[in-house]
């Protein structure tokens, strides 16, 4: 109903930061919100291509012709097409910790000597070090630890895994290598190959894919010295048959690296996420400098240590499936420490020790120590129980 | 029937608080005992010329307070209220109103107009109330009423012509009202009281008289009236006239061609020699008029010159006259116009103006106006050199680079010198202009730039000297270091080129905020904001050391806060918008330092105590949260993720408070943000606080007083919170879900017309899209089947959203991902719901189509989700 006042900015400063504040952190959240959503959307497609992949096509132990790669290009177009590293490198979060924790194969602990070893094992002497998944692809490479956490984020000679100019790598393609980085020589040894250049190799059995690494890798230039765009040295791993020349070989024998253990892989056994009894280890002092646990000094502490996970009616189990129960926690610690279901706690291994019974856990002696390292994934697995026994 | 009020009226305004309380609460009684009564006596108070003015002023302002609020859903209550009262109370109201125009006393009769106007507005467009309109046009074709009632008269049918529409009533009688306003404006006929009411009747009748200026005679009728009251010997009738023809430049552009070789003729007299009310309203006719040209030139699709209304270029056509007038009242500055920002006077409207005609015409202007600067900047009087530089500085936005960059090169080193001359108000403008000059010819990052990396020493030099200057010339010196930093923002190799100077920049500003002689703290929060651009700008990789240092000296101001004596509210205020400023380049810092791995340690050594700060700011009042503090809140929660749990336990509270602060929305909407940033940060840590802050989040969304801008941020907060917490988010379910079809069928209802309604509904469609993304994925690995029984409301609502050809790029993308993320989530359980569904094959193609890759991916992504399911 007034006139309106026809006063116009004059000289204005013009600054107006406050408004530009506000603007910039809704911009970030709004960001940082999309790639939240993203990255759930990654994992979880990615979760489900794996598992459906899985079941499916079993080519034949023997089969190793190039007749298989059509229907595993199919299935490995879908995964890559979820699977986008450059999302994966901002991953976090507890879902990508379960997720990477889910992703690797883990072996247990060798607590007996399977049938047919000779026969259908491999043996080789396991590198000190840290495994991790790499994946290249689009030009680059990350290495992710099993926490989930990245421990590189290079460019490498594997297919898809650096901008580079000339075309084999096609943005289709990527790698995902089940590695141990042995900070000593800073080389990542290959354990295992579950992609490699679009084919999946999930659905494959381990004599499949240890030769696959063997030819594929040397030829990809990836074991070579580190240069501007090989940021670091890959290697694969001595595999012998698990005869008495092999077992000899790889429990004696030298090898480039710190050994910390022999892992045994089954012949026919397929990738399989989790804890599997397809894949064993076996540590003692001569082929391990890490027999028992040491703290974050490096120091072996009094008592052996074992992780474990709370359940809703108070009973701790392993992470083993089905879950091997270890003992109950007393309602008032639960009470006094804040603890929740799906808690990951420490505990030392009394001076009870653990007591079998026909192989099966009695009693266990155990004495809480507190709630584990928020990095940590997931319990102990039972065999890692049973070891500590036979220390 | 009508009760006895005065004594209540008089004592509600008394001096005694006490006696005020008690009268205000005895008013409020009457009220709510019987409101259609209470209403009434208001009105009799009004029309009762035996009572005090004082007991009818506020029975008015009661009145129309019962009748209209600002808020939209108040006004909807009251509008409800008044509709509710028995007719014969209301006729008896509005009978007494329509007596009181001619009252003898002006106060009651101009209120008397303002609340027919209001109760018009409720009843007309329902067809309520047919006689009002006959009954004021009566009062005006009666020969023998006093001037008094028709003055009154025609600011009643001013005011109902801009409550309602000319479609409310039928076109006789929009006539009949048109036709008895401009009569009001005839000189032969009336006085000068009439015909100055008739003039802003007409002013407030400008859009309801839309068909009117439609038709060729009637709006050559119109415009001769306003153009002879432009010339009244009454310089108030002139003004009112002149306002006129500003409102007529916006609205009727279009139809203007026939008249402006009178319009100049008669703005140009106005600006030269008439009394300045009337001189600047002459200046705003032109700046409206460029409003108007701008306007159509952002516009203008060159495909389709036919589709918008024509641009008549009146700016070119009159430039060679219009440049002289405009550079002419450059040299009527006033002495103390930079120190008192109440002032507005025919210089600076000039000069505004000159700049609104340079970004109209662009290259035609810069030979019309070079001669004045030419002749005029070496003068001895200041008034020429300030008006030569002003002039110079106005022309900079609106021609081009290639135009403007020989001149400020020549000129660039002229002006630094000037920044020494003896007057403040040149060394003022000569500032300002090097501000402009920066802000428009200094882009390092897109390859171009009037200062050479050999210059840069010296321009850095002068304003650091010249920010030691007088507070107002220190204020334009920041202002322009701010766009002299700006420039290097993303400039590559650029950037680097100001680090030398940043520690040397940096502590000037501080010192500049440190300053005591600036009056009011303008000159400290520019400083201020000045030094949150150096930080944005500077290149991180060269400078962190220093923003490292900086860190600890901003903490420790912030700290000193804390100590003013706090005795008036004056000096509380003080206190909140020093530590505004402060929490600022804070939050600032910590954005800065926490966006590469080396410097972010910086800001996770300091959170303890960046965090102990922000809370004893918060503890600085008692019911409100600091707007600032809670921005840098939310940028110290993103840098320091999972550790920032520690925090919760002392911030929690503030954060329901932020939560709840309905009145100052814009800080409930920061929190809102910050609570996303906060579920982010802690993922399912957040799980302890998360009752109560859904508690409050469903309450906001609940509240119709919270400001609507909050709600879609509420929404997409809930998908942050869901994805933080996974299926532990179950709980809510039976709350959020049912909001958030709620807001869907909302958006299906939503005007279409309104464009601002348009973006709103974009907002939350968009907002709603994330809520479900979220709540999906949380729920996905674990417990998707809870989100079952809503999958096929919202697939209902993104099929509604996908055939809306309104809806935003963002909106897209939000509605493709979220069917994405319900195929995955839900799998085959929802294989018969997409069967059914025929719209999503066209929608997926059509983002598949897109030229935006980021849509194309999610649409790929999404289809990969669909047909894994059809294939289960």
């Amino acid at each position: 109903m007034a006139p309106h006042d026809n006063r116009r900015p004059f000289k204005r400063a013009a600054i107006s930061d406050q408004q530009k504040r506000r603007e910039l952190s809704l911009l970030r959240q709004a960001q940082n919100r999309r790639d939240a959503q993203q990255q759930a959307r990654c994992l979880a497609s990615s979760i489900l291509s794996l598992q459906s992949a899985a079941p499916e096509s079993q080519p034949e132990q023997s089969d190793i012709e190039l007749e298989t790669v059509p229907e595993a290009e199919q299935e490995s177009e879908a995964f890559s097409k979820d699977l986008d590293v450059r999302q994966a490198s901002k991953l976090r979060g507890p879902e990508v910790r379960k997720w990477f924790a889910r992703q690797l194969m883990l072996p247990e602990w060798m607590i007996d000597v399977p049938d047919r070893l000779a026969q259908d094992w491999y043996v080789f002497a396991r590198p000190a070090g840290k495994r991790c998944f790499v994946v290249s692809s689009n030009g680059t490479t990350v290495s992710r630890q099993r926490n989930g956490s990245i421990l590189h984020h290079f460019p490498s000679a594997l297919p898809a895994g650096a901008k580079i100019r000339d075309g084999s790598g096609s943005a289709q393609s990527y790698c995902i290598l089940d590695c141990i980085f042995h900070e000593l020589d800073q080389t990542y040894y290959v354990i295992d190959m579950v992609c490699w250049n679009g084919y999946s190799l999930y659905d494959c059995t381990a004599e499949f894919r240890f030769y696959w690494l063997n030819s594929k890798l040397e030829e990809s230039g990836a074991c070579n010295a580190p240069s501007h765009y090989h940021k670091f040295r890959f290697s694969a791993v001595p595999v012998y048959n698990c005869d008495q020349s092999g077992l000899h070989a790889a429990y004696t024998g030298v090898v480039p690296y710190a050994k910390d253990g022999l892992l045994f892989y089954n012949k026919h056994a397929l990738y399989q996420t989790g804890n599997t009894p397809l894949a064993l280890v076996w540590k003692d002092e001569n082929c391990s400098q890490f027999v028992i646990d040491t703290d974050g000094k490096g120091e072996i502490p009094s008592q052996q240590q074992v992780v474990l996970e709370l359940q809703d009616d108070r009973k701790l189990v392993t992470s083993d499936d089905p879950p091997v129960l270890f003992g109950c926690l007393d309602g008032d610690i639960i009470e006094k420490s804040g603890l929740h279901t799906g808690n990951l706690l420490r505990f030392a291994i009394g001076d009870g020790g653990l007591s079998f019974v026909d192989g099966k856990l009695e009693k266990a002696d155990l004495i809480y120590l507190g709630k584990s390292n928020r990095a940590r994934a997931f319990a102990d697995s039972y065999s890692k129980g049973f070891q500590l026994k036979s220390l | 029937m009508a009760m006895e009020i005065t004594q209540f009226l008089l004592a509600a305004q008394s001096a005694d608080a006490k006696v005020r309380t008690e009268a205000e609460a005895r008013l409020r009684q009457f009220q709510e005992q019987n409101m259609p009564v209470f209403l009434l006596s208001l009105s009799v108070e009004l029309s009762n010329d035996d009572k005090p003015v004082e007991s009818r002023r506020l029975a008015g302002i009661v009145l129309k307070n019962s009748l209209d609020a600002k808020d939209a859903i108040r006004k909807e209550q009251l509008v409800q209220q008044w509709m509710a009262i028995d007719i014969s109370i209301k006729s008896q109201i509005k009978e007494t109103l329509l007596r009181t125009l001619g009252s003898s006393v002006p106060e009651a009769r101009h209120t008397a107009a303002q609340v027919i106007a209001k109760i018009a507005s409720i009843e007309i467009p329902r067809k309520q109330w047919p006689e009002l309109i006959g009954s004021l046009l009566n009062n005006m074709t009666q020969q023998d009423k006093p001037a008094a009632l028709k003055q009154a008269t025609l600011e009643a049918l001013g005011y109902v012509c801009e409550e309602i529409s000319h479609q409310d009533l039928v076109q006789d009688e929009v006539n009949a009202v048109l036709t008895a306003v401009v009569q009001g404006m005839n000189l032969a006929e009336h006085g000068p009281e009439v015909r100055l009411a008739a003039t802003k009747a007409l002013y407030n009748a400008l859009e309801f008289a839309q068909t009117n200026f439609e038709n060729e005679m009637e709006r050559n009728y119109i415009m001769k009236v306003v153009c002879d009251t432009a010339m009244s010997k009454e310089v108030e009738i002139r003004q009112a006239a002149f306002e006129c023809l500003v409102a007529i430049a916006s609205a009727y552009y279009e139809v203007l061609e026939p008249y402006m070789q009178t319009l100049f003729q008669l703005t140009s007299n106005a600006v030269k020699g008439d009394e300045e009310t009337v001189a600047l309203q002459a200046i705003e006719f032109w700046s409206s008029i460029c409003d108007e040209e701008i306007e159509l030139q952002e516009f203008e699709s060159p495909e389709s010159g036919d589709s918008g209304p024509p641009h008549s270029g009146f700016i070119e056509k009159a430039l060679p006259s219009l440049v002289p007038l405009l550079l002419e009242t450059l040299l009527k500055q006033e002495e103390d116009q930079d120190q008192d920002d109440t002032i507005w006077n025919i210089s600076m409207a000039g000069g505004t103006c000159l700049g609104l005609v340079a970004r109209t015409v662009g290259d035609a202007i810069v030979p019309l106006v070079m001669p004045f600067v030419e002749s005029n900047i070496l003068k001895q009087d200041w008034c020429c050199r300030e008006a030569a530089t002003y002039a110079f500085g106005s022309i900079l936005e609106g021609p081009t680079v290639e135009k403007l960059s020989p001149l400020v090169q020549a000129g660039l080193d002229f002006l630094l010198n000037t920044m020494k001359d003896g007057n403040n108000h040149v060394k003022d403008t000569t500032a300002w202009t090097l501000s402009r000059i920066f802000e428009l010819l200094h882009s390092p990052a897109s390859g171009f730039s009037i200062i050479s990396p050999e210059n840069l020493k010296r321009v850095v030099g002068v304003l650091l000297e010249s920010i030691k200057d007088a507070p107002n010339v220190a204020e334009k010196v920041c202002g322009a270091i701010y766009y002299l930093v700006q420039g290097y923002d993303d400039a590559g190799p650029s950037a680097s080129l100001l680090s030398p100077y940043l520690t040397d920049i940096i502590s000037c500003l501080i010192s500049t905020a440190d300053r005591t002689d600036g009056g009011d703290s303008k000159l400290r929060s520019s400083a201020y904001e000045t030094l949150n651009e150096v930080v944005r700008c500077s290149n991180i990789a060269e400078t962190s050391s220093v923003i490292a240092q900086l860190l600890p000296v901003i903490m420790n101001k912030l700290g000193q806060t804390m100590d003013i004596q706090i005795v008036s509210s004056d000096d509380r205020e003080k206190q909140g918008d020093l530590q505004a400023s402060l929490c600022g380049v804070l939050q600032v810092i910590i954005q800065k330092l926490s966006s590469t791995d080396e410097t972010k340690t910086i800001i996770l050594q300091a959170a303890d105590q960046i965090m102990l700060l922000f809370l004893k700011v918060f503890g600085c009042r008692s019911s409100t949260v600091h707007e600032e503090a809670m921005l840098a809140i939310g940028a110290l929660a993103y840098a320091t993720g999972s550790q920032f749990e520690k925090y919760m336990p002392e911030f929690y509270k503030y954060l329901e408070m932020g939560l709840q602060n309905f009145e100052e929305y814009q800080v409930c909407g920061i929190t809102v943000g910050v609570v996303g940033d906060i579920c982010r940060a802690l993922d399912d840590k957040v799980l302890p606080y998360c009752d109560g802050i859904m508690g409050l989040l469903l309450k906001d969304l609940a509240s119709s007083e919270l400001h609507r801008s909050v709600k879609p941020p509420i929404f997409s907060c809930f998908g942050d919170i869901a994805l933080a917490i996974g299926e532990h988010f179950e709980k809510y379910v039976p709350y959020a879900l049912p909001m958030m079809q709620g807001a869907a069928e909302i958006c299906a209802k939503m005007e279409t017309a309104d464009e601002e309604m348009v973006d709103y509904g974009n907002q939350l469609r968009r907002s709603i899209f994330e809520a479900y993304s979220g709540i999906l994925q949380g729920f996905k690995t674990v417990k998707p089947d809870v989100m079952l029984p809503y999958a096929q409301h919202l697939l209902k609502f993104i099929e509604l959203v996908s055939r809306d050809n309104q809806r935003d790029e963002s909106v897209t993308k939000a509605a493709v991902a979220v069917m994405g993320d319900l195929a995955d989530a839900l799998g085959s359980n929802i294989k018969l719901l997409l069967k059914e569904c025929l719209f999503y094959d066209e929608f997926l193609c059509e983002c598949l189509r897109s030229d935006d890759e980021q849509l194309k991916e999610t649409a790929g992504w999404t289809q990969g989700m669909i047909q894994r399911v059809m294939v289960l």
